[in-house]
């Protein structure tokens, strides 16, 4: 695993919310999902877009969000909205903003180089705002890698199922099949280039079984993240990243164990009779974190 | 310059609906249910606004509860609107 991959923010849920919609912006924080996804593209209708950017772009410079991560969607590099969006949105200082339609690596540094321009005007630190790249076409899938690489800013590739569906001609299934190319491609693209990479929207809120099925599969395949789009689906996709018990017991003995033979001044390490070596402690190491987050912080916490 | 009248926001809960027209002089004029509270607050946003961009406008704001980043947000797409095509940023 890349170094990176920040490990201490952790972004298992992004929450969409609409842009114009100050009655939701105002409560982002506390519907607990690990970030916020404002939006100006799908959510705002066309008459509105200024208002929503001017909206979100007060929300996200003057209100304290906690720990909470702030992203902001914006509208498509093939909208009138693209620019206007960047020049408000990026001095306003989101943690990153999520580029829908990305086709191909130019669509991203298109981006990056109006980002550093604005970040020069406003005397930011250049790369502070990060691109979360949405990739939701055959093209833009196909180029996932191209794309994962063409800029530092680049900390996460997402999955656009619903226009993806558009594209490729077929149906969103419950079991999702016709994602498993495009999900397979997105994750290995992104852990190839050291990125985050989240999964698209589970849009049925009254199946949450299907939001779970949906949420394990993202977590067997990969992704670092799912994004929600209504506050009940936060938990399910939280459940999903839980860590098993069994697993996580031995991710315990296994940090216990390397910090035991770092002490010993031994390179190598035995735990329940097995080899252990670098990956491996890392990967125990990672989900520990993973585990603070469901309020487990030592061995003693699991029931 | 204000050369036409526009609204911003909404009659919705925690937004607030704002009008401005084109006007000789500056006025305000609020409604809203905590007008006691927020009253002299929403006019003071207002007035900032109307005096960074030099606009002598009528103002007139329905308040559903908005908190002070929407309500200025508001006026100031308000305005923006107003001032149409070729008005200055805010």
């Amino acid at each position: 695993m890349s170094g990176k991959k920040n490990t201490n923010s952790a972004c298992r849920s992004m929450l969409y919310m609409p842009g114009n919609n100050p009655g939701m912006l105002q409560h982002a924080a506390v519907f607990g999902a690990d970030s916020v996804l404002f939006d100006l593209e799908d959510a705002v209708s066309e008459r509105e877009k200024d208002a929503a950017r001017r909206l979100v772009s007060h929300f996200v410079k003057d209100v304290d969000f906690g720990k909470v991560i702030v992203t902001v969607r914006i509208n498509g590099a093939d909208t009138p909205y693209f620019e206007r969006d960047l020049k408000e949105i990026v001095p306003s200082r989101p943690a990153a903003v999520r580029v829908p339609k990305c086709h191909s690596p130019e669509d991203v540094t298109r981006a990056d180089e109006l980002m550093s321009e604005i970040e020069r005007a406003n005397n930011m630190p250049l790369g502070s705002v990060k691109i979360h790249a949405m990739l939701e076409t055959a093209h833009g899938i196909e180029h996932a890698y191209d794309i994962a690489v063409s800029s530092p800013r680049i900390e996460a590739l997402t999955l656009g199922g619903q226009d993806l569906t558009a594209d490729l001609g077929v149906q969103k299934t419950r079991g999702g099949v016709e994602f498993l190319y495009a999900r397979g491609r997105i994750v290995m693209a992104a852990k190839a280039a050291g990125l985050s990479a989240f999964d698209t929207v589970w849009t049925d809120l009254n199946d949450i079984e299907g939001l779970k099925n949906e949420a394990a599969l993202a977590v067997q395949i990969g992704f670092t993240g799912k994004a929600a789009v209504h506050p009940s689906q936060v938990d399910a996709i939280h459940e999903a990243y839980r860590p098993d018990t069994k697993e996580l017991r031995r991710a315990f003995r296994i940090v216990a164990g390397a910090e035991a033979a770092e002490r010993e001044g031994k390179g190598v390490i035995s735990v329940d009779g097995r080899m252990v070596d670098g990956p491996i402690v890392t990967r125990a190491f990672n989900l520990i974190n993973l585990a603070s987050l469901y309020g487990i912080e030592k061995e003693d916490d699991l029931t | 310059m204000i050369i036409k009248k526009a609204q911003a926001g909404s009659l919705e809960s925690s937004d607030c609906l704002v009008t401005v027209e084109p006007a000789d002089a500056y006025s305000m004029s609020y409604s809203g249910q905590n007008e006691a509270i927020f009253k002299r607050r929403t006019e003071r946003i207002a007035l900032e606004v109307a005096e960074r961009l030099s606009a002598s406008a009528r103002v007139s704001i329905q308040d559903q509860g908005a908190i002070e980043v929407t309500l200025r947000a508001r006026i100031e797409t308000a305005f923006e609107r107003a001032m149409g095509d070729g008005g200055v940023r805010v």
